[in-house]
């Protein structure tokens, strides 16, 4: 271990968070040797600077700083801190985009870990093909390899179809063609890249062309948001696990006609909203923390 | 071969296009039912349709590019300004199936959805 903290003293935060979730093949433990390399990442996701609504989040100017105070407090250290897009609630005015990302970015830089990767959601990109986005954040799709954990992040929101794009797909190609089939791989992206629920356009529409691309690989794991809320999926052996948003809650997939938010109770104020800690030992290792202590 | 998104949106408006003046005697026996996207809702919103009875959805918008999306019939189709585009199709099975705006379009995006009541 690397941080300080070791995987027993990581599950006992069950008690200030919610439940630890398994994923990955268990089957696999040790397959891949080098215990001394495991680290902890936290995923932020669906921050929406910028929405407004009071019967949804009351809060709405100030939940994104009590996120990144509850990071700071964290008692492990991360290795590193993603945004899985949505950063900021989009706007028809490119002015107000980037008054927002501006906003948004100075917030964040009060994270205490300054390495700090970002990624678009719709909200942000989708009504201009990324542009601010990049202005801000540099490339909407890239890679990166950490102590030997090969990361993807995967735009699907540039595209206002919901789609990954034939040139994205091929770089996508050529980026795993380097991989070993049994690496460590964590995808990173906005939508669901499997038919989560397309009723609700919870869904990529050629999010399968990415899975088959992934399929060789034996060790995958796929984070991703848009629907505010935890879900856990598999498609074959590859698991896909949604985030909490940092704005509002969304029912469950399905379960009312309307994809209608849920209100903010005052009785339980941020409940439903929250970010995670993902200790990378195999199986991985998922910890959900609320926005504020109950 | 690669189209950017602009490109093929273009090709994909001028089949629809192609397919409805093609099938334009069908369509002419068929009920026509017609739906307009605008930010942000469809108009109407939801619609009842029998089983087994043909029928025709015709779409333009009022505004923006949007998109329609039937996935539990697999059907989807841009709606683009100016243009209609048009979906012959017949419901071979009674429910309530929801369909949305598959084309991000704004702040109220989410909110385009509606419904299809089949009956017997």
């Amino acid at each position: 271990m690397t941080q300080g903290i070791d995987r027993r003293e990581f599950l006992k935060l069950a008690g200030v968070g919610g439940a630890v979730f398994v994923s990955g093949l268990s089957g696999c433990a040790g397959m891949y040797g080098g215990k001394e390399d495991d680290f902890y990442f936290v995923q932020l996701s669906d921050t929406h600077w910028g929405f407004k609504g009071p019967a949804l989040n009351p809060d709405a100017d100030g939940t994104l700083q009590k996120a990144v105070a509850a990071v700071n407090a964290l008692s492990f250290e991360p290795d590193f801190i993603v945004f899985t897009g949505d950063l900021t609630h989009t706007t028809d005015d490119p002015a107000e985009r980037r008054r927002r990302l501006t906003q948004f970015r100075e917030i964040v830089g009060g994270l205490k870990n300054k390495n700090v990767r970002f990624m678009p959601g719709e909200h942000d990109a989708s009504l201009d093909a990324g542009q601010a986005f990049k202005e801000f954040f540099g490339p909407t799709y890239y890679s990166f390899d950490h102590k030997g954990v090969h990361f993807v992040a995967v735009d699907n929101v540039s595209d206002p179809q919901a789609r990954i794009g034939d040139e994205q797909l091929a770089w996508l190609k050529a980026d795993l063609a380097k991989q070993d089939k049994n690496a460590r791989i964590v995808v990173f992206t906005h939508r669901p890249l499997f038919d989560l629920y397309p009723q609700w356009d919870w869904a990529t529409r050629d999010g399968a062309q990415a899975i088959d691309l992934l399929m060789p690989y034996n060790n995958v794991t796929v984070f991703y948001g848009h629907i505010h809320q935890e879900n856990h999926h598999m498609t074959g052996h590859i698991a896909h696990h949604s985030a909490k948003s940092l704005i509002f809650a969304l029912p469950a997939p399905g379960s009312l006609p309307k994809r209608v938010p849920v209100a903010w109770d005052p009785a339980q104020p941020y409940k439903g909203l929250g970010f995670r800690g993902v200790e990378t030992e195999t199986p991985l290792e998922i910890k959900e923390f609320p926005v504020v202590k109950a | 071969m690669s189209l950017n998104p602009r490109r093929r949106l273009l090709l994909a408006s001028g089949l629809a296009a192609v397919a409805g003046a093609f099938g334009l005697r069908a369509f002419a026996q068929d009920k026509v039912i017609r739906i307009t996207a605008k930010k942000f809702e469809f108009a109407p919103s939801d619609i009842e349709l029998r089983k087994g009875e043909p029928v025709v959805l015709e779409f333009t918008s009022a505004d923006v590019v949007m998109g329609f999306s039937l996935p539990d019939f697999k059907l989807r189709t841009d709606i683009v300004p100016g243009g209609f585009t048009r979906l012959s199709f017949t419901p071979d099975r009674i429910g309530v199936f929801g369909f949305a705006c598959d084309h991000f379009c704004g702040d109220f995006h989410e909110d385009m959805t509606g419904t299809i009541r089949v009956v017997g």
